[in-house]
């Protein structure tokens, strides 16, 4: 695997590359001036002018194909077109972008794409959003000369989530660039020569990529398309709401696109801060979850033992009386998919309720300053600031599937930035080459005290980033290591070029809820549950069987309050039916600390509700009433105990990483001696990981085209 | 292919001027260029009579000096070759001293490499294989001398996979060179060290498109890049690259021997020196010949080739530079001179110098509708004009033979290729219209009534 595309990447590096670079120079956009810096190319300039140059090909988060030639535009004294995606301005060029020979050179372009195009946009699913279409409109010739047959080509099968059809394909390239430069599979390529020109996978396989589901996006015309989208709606029929991704930790920010009642597709929004304008295939695909396996009404466990479907106020009043005897011995467990609004009042009722134990099912050590310290539990570097890094040491982590948008961050800065990265783990295929340098926690030890082999490389690097995974918490020895860690990654920060300004620690979450549930005081891991079983627990959407019945004493009464039946109302007792991320107004804080909004795509099925109110509802059952009685007030509430929750788009900063390493040095405890391990190694592993996903068909879906894909002989063992 | 290598700027810029200049033919000296004499012939042993291997070479007269001129340095080297006035002979005529002194930059610590296009596919085109198999220690000694001209650490001779005896002859004359200490460190014991490389294409004609052509010698797809980066800033391996055809190294040593002045003082002024022709088709004597530039065409079939068959007055028109080159027809052959500029004047080229002569049996509407699908079937298919625009042609073509068309198609045929034209990143896109631009400008009557006769058969049959 080699650095694709070195040499011809023009505006597409990563921040590091650019510098404020020498003059600007002057060029001409239709006889109007623009300073631009040397290399520029025209395509940008006109940008820059305000002018944009109609394209296929070109595309700015891949490197130039330049193969479409529809960006062609007249360069004065040049005799024929210069293609604007790749022609790096000189000074003083005057660029026409509308004149008579950028005219005709597009449309004849526009012409020759159209003869072997089908023309069946009626029938096709990229209608109404086709840059083929809305191109021609704009610059294609109102009548056809080609009197001849056209050209077919058949359709490819490369899995459950992209359909291809291949007779509409116009060769641009950008799936093959997507998935050789971003996605880091080389499966996607071309084959055949001339008018035979194909894109496909050399032989049947299935594109393996967690990324798969872009180029999808990146297709200007329908060639490839979403399979399961397919013939659903038109872009015109369907509303669009602005959201954000609660599938991992990274926060992606998506459009919900939704039509009566229902989500049908869900798109990326760009972010360049966090997902770019790429999104993983469990976040887009799996909203078919969201209908399937529902809660849409509450239930109560009859005497037989089976749960009932009953009315809102019978439930509560169970669950309220419950809780009312329990007389403080309360406690609540959280899941990965629990926003920030319902935690605080969760957290608010048990505490007026007397209970002390709120937790949340993902791990995390309480060694050492614990969850005091903010900076303790983010990724404090932030997802764009991997960028700016040159080594970064991954550990017990698989970021590919734990967060594939980080991941493909870090690809993007091994790409253009030559960044280096390490793994302590097990050695999985990151897309990237990275040095694999054991999985053995003793190493840990070893780089603290500088004996590794690897510590020189890490000493001298000039902005280093060591990215704790979450696997690596959740270990029994976990404290222990994490501590070593965090006084590792100060001793290089200290060291390091990029000073106080630079973090070295990063915690990589695995769930969406988890920092807000520590910015908000949970407790993280089950175990203070475990160790003091209570009367009566409360699940907030906690799905990852952390605690069993068996956990629990037999009177104990359980409440389950979530959108999917899955493992936590399976063993509950009272069922509160809640709403999905995208059913309410919500508020997640991704693993950089960073607080984003959820908005209500569509009201709650059937009966549920979202989820702050049915608490602030049982609150009053049980007399403990919660001070707040709509939206705002819940926000002031999680404002007065951590303002950074309501600072929506912003990263909060922290930055104790002194006082956390002192008090890491005091941490003792037992090494164990099993290896690193990571739970999501292959593909096959990151399809279903919360109780959306476990729910969706397409999960389901890709899970077995993996496993029929093993018996695949073309496919590299 | 080689033919298309940076053909463009020379030819586009006069094709559109018009009929008015055709008749410019001489210059005002009114001399007479050829028949050239025996002691200006540069390949002696063109046909094969003699030893192609080093005894056979160094007699005569291969290999004799090289180390003076290699101490001679780049400088002098490249001043003798732009006073040669030699250009590139792949078909583009770029000047070629220039084009090597484009690697004088200051070194930033990459190798540079000289890279020889022996990828020979332009159809009637054989003039590379001549001296490869025949004379191969010529290009060999030129790839030593043309890479101490650039400064290049070695030399990647890039020949067509076709050519298997070629490419044969050409690495025994490698080793042959290396035994004698004539490549490999401290070349002729000039204290220059120099690598020769053969590299065997796999059969596409693209693949002699000078981007193409470094792709696939890095083990790529055979695509043409994007200019720039030009080659001589990044080119093969990412290093500085010239790319050179064969017979342009080839002569290199012999111009640096008999000095850029003798070169010179051969044909008109800025078309200079000796020139491969390869005359095919309707001859009496197809053959390759080394000739003087400028000669006049007529003098050149009629010399060497043993004329037209059925005579000059059988003649129907000439493709005057390898199948990319548009064809002239028998009037503008009478005058026409073979060189550069005399060909552009007639709104065709030079090209490979690659005389394709078709006389009155030909079916010249399926002649080109047959170049039509030999670039239809080579076309790399990455950039849109040509992928899809030069199959439609070809298909209006195949319907041309017959005739079964209107006679306004001619014109969107004409105008197809003007959308094909200019438009894509290399020049195979180019030399697929030229084809059918020299149709339909001077046999415009014959598509027409074919078209005619067509419309009547089938009005009778209905």
């Amino acid at each position: 695997m080699g650095h694709p595309g070195e040499g011809l990447l023009l505006g597409m590096g990563a921040t590091r590359a650019q510098s404020s670079g020498p003059e600007k120079i002057e060029v001409f956009i239709d006889d109007q001036p623009v300073m631009v810096p040397p290399g520029t190319t025209v395509l940008q300039a006109a940008a820059e002018a305000g002018v944009e140059i109609p394209r296929f090909c070109y595309h700015e988060r891949l490197s130039v194909a330049g193969n479409c030639r529809m960006c062609l535009v007249e360069v004065e004294k040049s005799v024929k077109p210069v293609a604007a995606c790749a022609m790096p301005v000189m000074k003083g060029w005057r660029i026409k972008t509308d004149s008579d020979m950028t005219r005709k050179a597009r449309e004849g372009v526009m012409e020759f794409l159209l003869i072997n195009h089908p023309l069946d946009c009626p029938i096709c699913d990229q209608g109404g959003e086709c840059d083929l279409q809305d191109q021609s409109m704009a610059f294609g010739s109102d009548r056809s000369r080609f009197l001849d047959n056209k050209r077919a080509v058949e359709d490819k099968n490369i899995g459950p989530l992209v359909k291809t059809i291949m007779t509409r394909c116009i060769h641009c390239t950008r799936c093959v660039r997507f998935a050789s430069e971003v996605a880091g599979v080389e499966d996607l390529g071309t084959t055949g020569r001339g008018s035979d020109m194909q894109i496909g996978t050399y032989v049947e396989k299935m594109l393996m990529s967690e990324l798969s589901g872009n180029v999808i996006d990146l297709c200007p015309v329908g060639a490839l398309t979403s399979k399961p989208y397919a013939f659903t709606a038109r872009p015109w029929e369907i509303r669009r709401t602005d959201s954000v991704d609660v599938m991992d930790a990274v926060g992606s920010n998506i459009v919900v696109n939704h039509r009566t009642g229902e989500v049908l597709r869900i798109l990326p929004r760009t972010n360049e801060e966090i997902n770019e304008e790429w999104l993983s295939d469990k976040s887009r695909f799996a909203c078919d979850g969201l209908k399937r396996q529902r809660l849409v009404y509450p239930m109560v466990k009859d005497s037989s033992g089976e749960l009932r479907p009953c009315q809102w106020e019978d439930a509560l009043l169970v669950a309220g009386r419950a809780l009312a005897a329990a007389q403080g011995s309360v406690a609540a467990v959280a899941g990965g998919l629990a926003d920030a609004e319902s935690l605080v009042a969760l957290k608010d009722l048990v505490n007026k309720l007397g209970g002390e134990a709120t937790c949340t099912e993902e791990i995390f050590p309480e060694d050492g300053s614990g969850t005091d310290l903010r900076s303790s539990y983010l990724l404090n570097t932030t997802i764009a600031g991997v960028e700016e890094a040159d080594l970064v040491l991954l550990v017990g982590t698989n970021p590919r599937f734990e967060a594939p948008l980080f991941n493909a961050r870090l690809r993007k800065a091994w790409v253009h930035n030559e960044l280096d990265v390490a793994v302590l783990g097990p050695n999985v295929n990151l897309t990237y080459e990275a040095e694999h340098i054991g999985e053995d926690p003793a190493i840990i030890e070893k780089l603290l005290s500088g004996t590794h082999p690897f510590s020189q490389r890490l000493k001298a690097a000039r902005r280093p980033m060591v990215v704790v995974g979450s696997a690596l918490l959740s270990r029994p020895d976990g404290g222990l290591l994490y501590a070593r860690l965090q006084q590792l990654a100060h001793q290089l920060r200290a060291g390091c070029e990029g000073g106080a300004e630079w973090r070295v620690l990063n915690v990589l979450h695995r769930v969406a809820s988890q920092v807000a549930a520590l910015d908000l005081g949970y407790t993280p891991g089950v175990s203070k549950v475990r160790n003091a079983p209570p009367q009566v627990l409360y699940l907030l959407g906690a799905d990852e069987g952390a605690i069993t019945r068996e956990d629990l004493p037999a009177d104990c009464l359980v409440i389950y309050q979530g959108h999917h039946g899955d493992r936590g109302a399976e063993m509950a007792d009272v069922v509160l039916p809640g709403a999905a991320y995208t059913e309410k107004m919500a508020t997640y804080v991704n693993t950089e600390g960073r607080a984003q909004q959820a908005q209500a795509a569509l009201v709650p099925p059937g009966m549920a509700r979202e989820d702050w109110k049915i608490i602030r509802a049982l609150s009053e059952v049980v007399g403990a009433q919660l001070p707040y009685d709509n939206l705002a007030e819940v926000r002031d509430r999680l404002t007065e105990v951590s303002p950074n929750l309501t600072r929506y788009g912003d990263v909060e900063e922290a930055n104790y990483f002194a006082q956390a390493s002192a008090l890491a040095q005091l941490v003792k405890g037992k090494q164990e001696a099993a290896p690193i391990d990571v739970p999501q190694k292959v593909l096959e592993d990151f399809y279903m990981t919360n109780s959306v996903s476990r729910a969706s068909p397409t999960m389901a879906k890709c899970i077995a085209a993996i496993k029929k894909e093993a018996a695949n002989r073309h496919r590299d063992k | 292919m080689a033919t298309l290598s940076r053909f463009a700027p020379v030819l586009r810029t006069t094709l559109n001027r018009g009929i008015s200049s055709i008749m410019v033919k001489r210059d005002s000296s009114n001399k007479v260029y050829g028949p050239l004499a025996d002691e200006d012939r540069i390949f002696t042993n063109l046909y094969g009579r003699h030893d192609w291997r080093l005894s056979g070479a160094m007699g005569r007269g291969d290999w004799y000096k090289t180390k003076e001129i290699l101490n001679k340095g780049h400088e002098w080297i490249l001043g003798e070759i732009k006073t040669s006035g030699l250009r590139g002979r792949g078909g583009a005529g770029f000047p070629t001293g220039m084009k090597w002194s484009f690697m004088n930059k200051p070194s930033d610590g990459r190798p540079k490499y000289l890279v020889v296009n022996a990828d020979e596919g332009e159809p009637g085109t054989c003039k590379d294989r001549e001296i490869m198999r025949h004379d191969p220690h010529k290009l060999v000694e030129g790839c030593l001398v043309a890479g101490r001209a650039m400064g290049a650490r070695a030399a990647y001779i890039y020949i067509r996979g076709e050519f298997y005896n070629e490419a044969s002859n050409m690495q025994v004359a490698i080793n042959e060179a290396y035994k004698a200490g004539f490549l490999g460190k401290n070349a002729c014991g000039s204290g220059y060290d120099f690598d020769v490389f053969m590299h065997r294409g796999a059969g596409a004609y693209i693949c002699g498109e000078e981007t193409a052509l470094i792709e696939s010698l890095e083990g790529k797809q055979g695509k043409p890049r994007l200019k720039p980066p030009f080659p001589a800033d990044i080119g093969v391996f990412g290093c500085p690259t010239t790319v050179a055809n064969v017979e342009t190294v080839a002569v290199a040593p012999t111009i640096c021997r008999r000095g850029g002045s003798w070169f010179a003082s051969l044909g008109r002024t800025r078309n200079s020196g000796t020139k491969l022709f390869n005359i095919s088709g309707h001859v009496n004597n197809p053959c390759t010949v080394e000739e003087e530039m400028s000669v006049p065409l007529k003098e050149l079939i009629e010399r060497h080739a043993g004329g037209v068959t059925g005579g000059w007055d059988n003649l129907l028109g000439v493709i005057p530079g390898g199948s990319s080159t548009p064809v002239i027809p028998k009037q503008v052959c009478e005058e026409a001179i073979m060189d550069f500029d005399g060909l552009v004047a007639c709104q065709t080229s030079l090209g490979t110098a690659a005389v394709i002569v078709m006389n009155k049996q030909t079916d010249i509407v399926k002649a080109i509708a047959r170049l039509i699908e030999f670039y239809k079937h080579e076309s790399c298919g990455q950039c849109t004009p040509c992928r899809e625009g030069v199959n439609w042609m070809y298909k209006i073509m195949t319907r041309f033979v017959k005739g079964d068309a209107q006679p306004e198609e001619i014109d969107a045929l004409w105008e197809v290729s003007k959308q094909i034209e200019g438009h894509t990143i290399c020049a195979l896109g180019d030399g697929a219209a030229w084809p059918v631009q020299g149709l339909i400008r001077h046999f415009r009557p014959v598509l027409e009534e074919r078209m005619a006769n067509y419309a009547a058969a089938n009005a009778v049959a209905n």
